[in-house]
């Protein structure tokens, strides 16, 4: 080996660790779901782009993760630089400053193409705090063989007493069909974000304008008595238990005529590999009672960069690829259109070839955009979200109601004890924090 | 008669002692078993057992998306750390309560255990803030720090109860002969209390190996264990049951291979001095 050769040898070997060296690296704190992990998959198209950033991924379960990064945030641990949050958080982080606003998002980001509503979900005064990576609310799914068989046609938009009738009409419990499957299980995010979204369609809330609890008003009365009603009646055995994922194994073993929940669960509930139901699945918005509002939630995981991280302009260059159109067509070219994350941009809603991808993507989209976060109920409310109030208290209140909720689906106790409990504990929580005297 | 009888008894306990094995080890075969299935598989109801087309995809898939070894190396670290750390402070403080006992001792004893009562996340944020201003979140250095600390009061207890099983004349032999405390300790009485010690190590191996709050709130990316492994297939929206399966089977294997080849020593140890 010449001396030129080892000189040069040499050069290259300090060329690459002052690469190595200057690269910045990236702690993304994820979700475990299909769309989560399919970014992490395509991310390498991410990295070839920008050698500099390094991806470093932490996947966790969805409480363990909020648990997480809500102790990290709280501290200024500074552990991550890009976080997968909810439109919960976002407003309450955002206003504890705990977040980096998002308004010098590149021009070709197009942040006007984002869906309004999701836009509205993850801003605070006008100001983005977190960028959309999919969208979701809820809707009927129900089984268009069943509903053929009991004579029903299914309206594009339902009423409660239509899902009443309907699933009376599709229960057959000889052979394990159940004409109606809910959400059950206690939690904040589970029977008590449907069971909100129902009451609001009935015209409750959770606080008057003076935040005082509102669990003894006749519309809970009604809409609580009416969920029990159909998950006693119509429901599947032990509903108590019964969560997104149990209710998602029900419907694709053919077991539910209809089922409540999430939009991101029509891709699921469509795929022939998982699903045996695949090709007999229809769609409606989720049941309204007339009264302006309809039992439909609205959720984005977004993507958001805490406040005093210190890669700050590449968490940004980051977020703008993962929630773009290109990363949108990317997904599209690797694993088709039906799988590129929903509810988030208008374009791929204008977009032919994803419409003929996703037979769901026309009822998503008016789910989405029938959903206001800002005005969630018939009456007038200090608070914003649809499915929870934005408040830091809520997950703790929202946990201890879910309880009460099914305490009483499980016969523990009555519809009336358990809103009685659920008004007396939220009274409780209110006064200790501040909100009432 | 009396040897029928005994005999029948005998058939009858072991009848007894398999079934109340089999149920505790249903849940990790079970595991196991959907570790193998497809998600649909995973998910049918009724589920099938034994027989359903076998698949090792899922363990494909999980060492394709995360990097498995990187996580059980942090485990061994930390839960060998924590352990090895644990015995060389429990060790002295065990032998001083148990042979040279003050009159305050029972209550020292008492009130280590009584910080095992603690719910862990009384103390998280408070942790968490020292962690941060010392640079010891997502080191496994801090994991092993904390984890010693938290299972350090069984340690103790464990070794001063083996420790009382062995008569104080040996030890009094020893520094008459002219042992020094250190030689009293490392060739007199450790050598004497091996199966205890054994037992104490492995079963806190164990625990450390299965922590799972403190080793999720203080690790991010390098220096998750295989706790962090597992929960990263779990998910609420989405089934992954037979991925999650897989991960757990993953997670769980190294530290049942242990159990099952120290089991004896395992045995031994935590009976130790039970019949005299």
């Amino acid at each position: 080996m010449t001396k030129t050769t080892r000189a040069l040898m040499g050069a290259t070997a300090l060329c690459g660790m002052a690469a190595l060296a200057q690269a910045e690296t990236l702690t993304i704190a994820t979700v475990n779901n299909g769309d989560m992990i399919r970014m992490q998959e395509l991310s390498s198209a991410f990295t070839e782009m920008h050698p500099e950033i390094e991806l470093d991924w932490v996947t966790l379960e969805e409480n363990v993760l909020r648990q997480r990064v809500t102790t990290d945030i709280a501290t200024r641990g500074g552990q991550y630089d890009v976080l997968t949050i909810g439109t919960y958080e976002v407003p309450i982080w955002a206003n504890q400053g705990w977040l980096v606003a998002l308004d010098d998002l590149p021009e070709d980001y197009d942040v006007d193409d984002l869906l309004p509503s999701i836009r509205a979900g993850l801003s605070v005064d006008g100001t983005l705090y977190a960028v959309p990576f999919y969208g979701e609310s809820s809707m009927v799914m129900y089984r268009t063989d069943l509903a053929e068989a009991a004579g029903i046609e299914f309206p594009e938009a339902p009423t409660w007493d239509f899902i009443k009738e309907a699933a009376a009409a599709m229960t057959d419990k000889e052979n394990e069909v159940y004409g109606v499957c809910m959400r059950g299980k206690a939690g904040w995010g589970e029977n008590t974000a449907f069971i909100t979204s129902m009451a609001n369609s009935y015209g409750a809330r959770w606080f008057d304008e003076n935040w005082m609890p509102q669990f003894d008003s006749e519309a809970w009365q009604t809409a609580f008595s009416d969920y029990l009603m159909l998950q006693n009646e119509y429901g599947a055995p032990g509903s108590a238990n019964n969560g997104f994922n149990e209710n998602l194994a029900l419907f694709q073993q053919g077991k539910c005529g209809m089922w409540i929940d999430a939009t991101v669960a029509a891709s699921f509930v469509t795929n022939p590999d998982d699903s045996t139901v695949a090709d007999k699945v229809g769609f409606a918005l989720a049941p309204d009672n007339g009264l302006g509002k309809r039992g439909n939630w609205l959720w984005a995981w977004s993507l958001g960069i805490p406040a005093g991280t210190d890669a700050e302009d590449a968490a940004k260059t980051f977020v703008a690829w993962a929630t773009s159109k290109e990363y949108a067509e990317l997904v599209a070219e690797n694993e088709g259109w039906a799988n590129v994350p929903p509810g988030t941009r208008t374009s791929l809603y204008e977009n032919p070839a994803y419409l003929e991808a996703a037979d769901f993507a026309e009822m998503t989209l008016e789910s989405i955009n029938a959903a206001d976060p800002q005005n969630p109920t018939v009456d007038p409310v200090p608070y914003t979200g649809i499915q929870f109030v934005a408040i830091p208290e809520f997950q703790g209140i929202g946990t201890a109601v879910g309880q009460q909720f099914a305490a009483a689906l499980a016969g523990q106790k009555s519809a009336e004890e358990a809103l009685q409990a659920a008004q007396d504990l939220t009274m409780q929580e209110m006064k200790a924090g501040g909100y009432i005297q | 008669m009396a040897r029928a009888v005994s005999t029948r008894r005998k058939a009858g306990y072991t009848i007894a002692a398999w079934i109340i094995g089999l149920a505790i080890f249903f849940p990790i075969l079970w595991t196991i078993v959907t570790s193998f299935k497809t998600e649909a598989e995973a998910i049918s109801s009724p589920p099938s057992f034994m027989f359903f087309q076998w698949t090792t995809e899922n363990y494909s898939t999980v060492m394709e998306r995360s990097n498995y070894f990187r996580h059980f190396w942090n485990s061994v670290v930390i839960s060998l750390g924590s352990t090895v750390l644990g015995l060389i402070i429990a060790i002295p403080a065990a032998w001083s309560m148990a042979f040279v006992p003050a009159k305050h001792t029972k209550n020292v004893l008492m009130w280590m255990l009584s910080t095992k009562m603690l719910p862990p996340v009384g103390v998280l944020i408070p942790i968490y803030l020292i962690f941060r201003d010392v640079g010891l979140l997502d080191t496994k250095t801090g994991l092993v720090i904390v984890l010693t600390l938290i299972n350090l009061p069984i340690i103790v207890w464990m070794l001063y109860t083996y420790f009382k099983e062995i008569p104080g004349e040996i030890l009094e032999a020893s520094r008459m002969d002219g042992a020094s405390l250190r030689d009293e300790i490392i060739y007199v009485l450790t050598p004497m209390a091996v199966p205890g010690i054994a037992s104490t190590l492995l079963l806190n191996v164990i625990l450390a190996w299965n922590e799972a709050f403190w080793t999720l709130n203080l690790t991010a990316a390098k220096a998750a264990p295989l706790t962090a492994f597992i929960a990263s297939y779990s998910s609420p929206e989405g089934l992954f049951y037979a991925k999650l399966s897989a991960a757990s089977t993953m997670a769980i294997a190294p530290i049942l291979i242990l159990g099952w080849f120290s089991q004896k020593q395992l045995v031994r140890g935590l009976t130790f001095g039970a019949v005299k």
